[in-house]
């Protein structure tokens, strides 16, 4: 039955790879413009097998587990505090909105130039772009709380720290996690792009630089290795979110 | 007979844009500790937001209230919502437990506690369920399971029947009765059921809308613990009709 249920799903990407396969052979198209999956294959290999690819790695996952950790500290940090001092939202409000409308993507220049062409600078671009969904699911968690569920707190005279930890937060944490898996989406793409835009490490860097020396068939190797690492990290954060909602409607 | 709760005065008004509103004009109720006080009525009449007041989820705006220690010197209350209001991300026995884990008694304790109070309202064999697991009428055995953890002197039950069918119903009622007679507490119940108000009362406070106020009381004097059988009894019915005229009055 599981078998019947992938099926459909492996004959369409083997005949897709067929398919790009045979185009490649018989249009003579040079495999500088598109290699054949062979070819990719082989490059693919090619690059596992080189210590850099493992230090460029290194790099970009760093940069992105940091950025996703930091948005993640302030997003909740300042969801709640928005949730709690509705004034302060009035007066936040202007900033988040014109945060998220810049293209951050411009801004990456601009981070350069202040936080040089290290990693840091990296890691300030992933933590900008993945944390605006943690902070405003969180805020949604937060303000969807039960008012039935209120009620019990209050009939049990419940204090504002387990009114917190007991309610509010378990309330809002199926939002958070939602925020989250976003987050470690963005985050990704905060730091390749962030890479492409200047320094000299990080997978991001070796696929521009790569390029730039036409060796098509190993840029697109990158682009498998940079797929594998952003899937088995949102693995990792769909897990955890299974782990920690056991009871919610989303899981099971 | 000491006296559980007392009210002097207690009433309660609205702001509103069109003016103030008097949900609840001022009330005079004494409850003598141990005793079964039902507040019926029509909607707007006021009973739920007495029973809000009495267990501290509002504030009166006028009035004196006085809720007496119960036998132990503590003050608890324990509430029962029209909805069960079990949280989703806590089992049967941990939504059972969480007054006492309010108070922080220790883990251990606390869960045996909660399966003892879970056998005693029939949800033996569920302590471990996700409370979406669980039927509406098993939901709400679990709330007065809830309700009951800390041993309440004082039980407030918010119309706790009222979204479950005729026959599970029936059954609650006789189970509340069991539950009451064992434990002691004084219980003031919210309903829209004649029957059970009835069934369960020693006295049943009925209350009239516009503005909502106390219009009368009836003493109910059957011999506990009350059959379902009671209900085709000739005084049952009588009083039944009493209370569905002095309704009906004001409808």
């Amino acid at each position: 039955m599981n078998a019947a249920r992938i099926l459909p799903g492996v004959v369409a990407v083997l005949l897709f790879f067929a398919g790009w396969q045979a185009y490649c052979a018989m249009s003579g198209i040079s495999p500088l413009l598109l290699p054949s999956p062979v070819q990719v294959l082989r490059a693919f290999i090619d690059i596992l097998g080189e210590a850099p690819t493992w230090v460029h790695l290194a790099f970009t996952l760093g940069e992105t587990l940091a950025g996703f950790a930091i948005a993640l500290v302030f997003g909740i940090a300042l969801g709640w505090v928005i949730a709690t001092f509705p004034m302060l939202e009035r007066a936040i409000h202007p900033f988040v909105v014109a945060s998220q409308i810049v293209p951050k993507v411009a801004l990456v220049p601009l981070f350069v130039l202040w936080f040089g062409f290290g990693p840091t600078s990296k890691i300030v671009v992933a933590a900008v772009i993945a944390f605006f969904p943690v902070m405003t699911n969180t805020l949604l968690g937060l303000r969807s709380v039960e008012a039935g569920h209120e009620d019990v707190f209050g009939a049990l005279r419940a204090n504002a720290w387990q009114r917190f930890r007991m309610l509010q937060l378990p309330s809002a944490l199926p939002a958070i996690m939602a925020g989250t898996e976003m987050a470690m989406v963005l985050a990704t793409i905060g730091a390749v792009v962030g890479e492409y835009l200047g320094g000299s490490d990080g997978l991001g860097y070796f696929a521009v630089a790569t390029m730039n020396a036409f060796q098509t068939d190993r840029l697109f190797g990158i682009i498998i290795l940079l797929t594998v690492m952003g899937f088995l990290l949102y693995a990792a954060v769909a897990w955890l979110r299974r782990a920690l909602l056991p009871w919610h409607r989303s899981v099971g | 007979m000491s006296v559980a709760v007392s009210c002097r005065g207690v009433g309660k008004v609205y702001a509103s844009r069109t003016g103030d509103v008097e949900a609840l004009s001022p009330v005079d109720l004494e409850i003598a500790a141990g005793e079964f006080v039902v507040l019926i009525g029509p909607s707007g009449c006021g009973k739920t937001t007495l029973l809000r007041i009495l267990g501290g989820l509002q504030q009166a705006s006028a009035g004196r209230m006085a809720l007496l220690p119960g036998a132990d010197g503590r003050q608890s209350v324990g509430f029962v919502f029209q909805a069960a209001n079990l949280l989703p991300w806590l089992n049967v026995e941990q939504n059972v437990a969480l007054p006492l884990r309010l108070q922080g008694r220790d883990t251990a304790a606390r869960l045996a506690r909660a399966r003892t109070l879970c056998g005693q309202v029939g949800l033996a064999g569920f302590e471990q369920r996700w409370p979406r697991e669980l039927s509406g009428g098993m939901q709400q055995r679990a709330a007065i399971a809830r309700a009951l953890a800390d041993d309440p002197a004082l039980l407030l039950m918010d119309e706790p029947f009222g979204a479950l069918d005729a026959l599970t119903r029936t059954r609650m009622n006789q189970e509340l009765e069991r539950l009451w007679l064992a434990s002691g507490a004084t219980v003031v119940l919210v309903t829209h059921s004649i029957t059970e108000a009835v069934m369960l009362a020693d006295r049943i406070v009925l209350m009239s809308p516009r503005p909502g106020r106390v219009q009368a009381i009836v003493d109910v004097k059957f011999p506990r613990p009350r059959r379902p059988a009671l209900e085709g009894s000739v005084e049952f019915q009588a009083i039944a009709s009493d209370l569905r005229r002095l309704l009906g009055e004001e409808a």
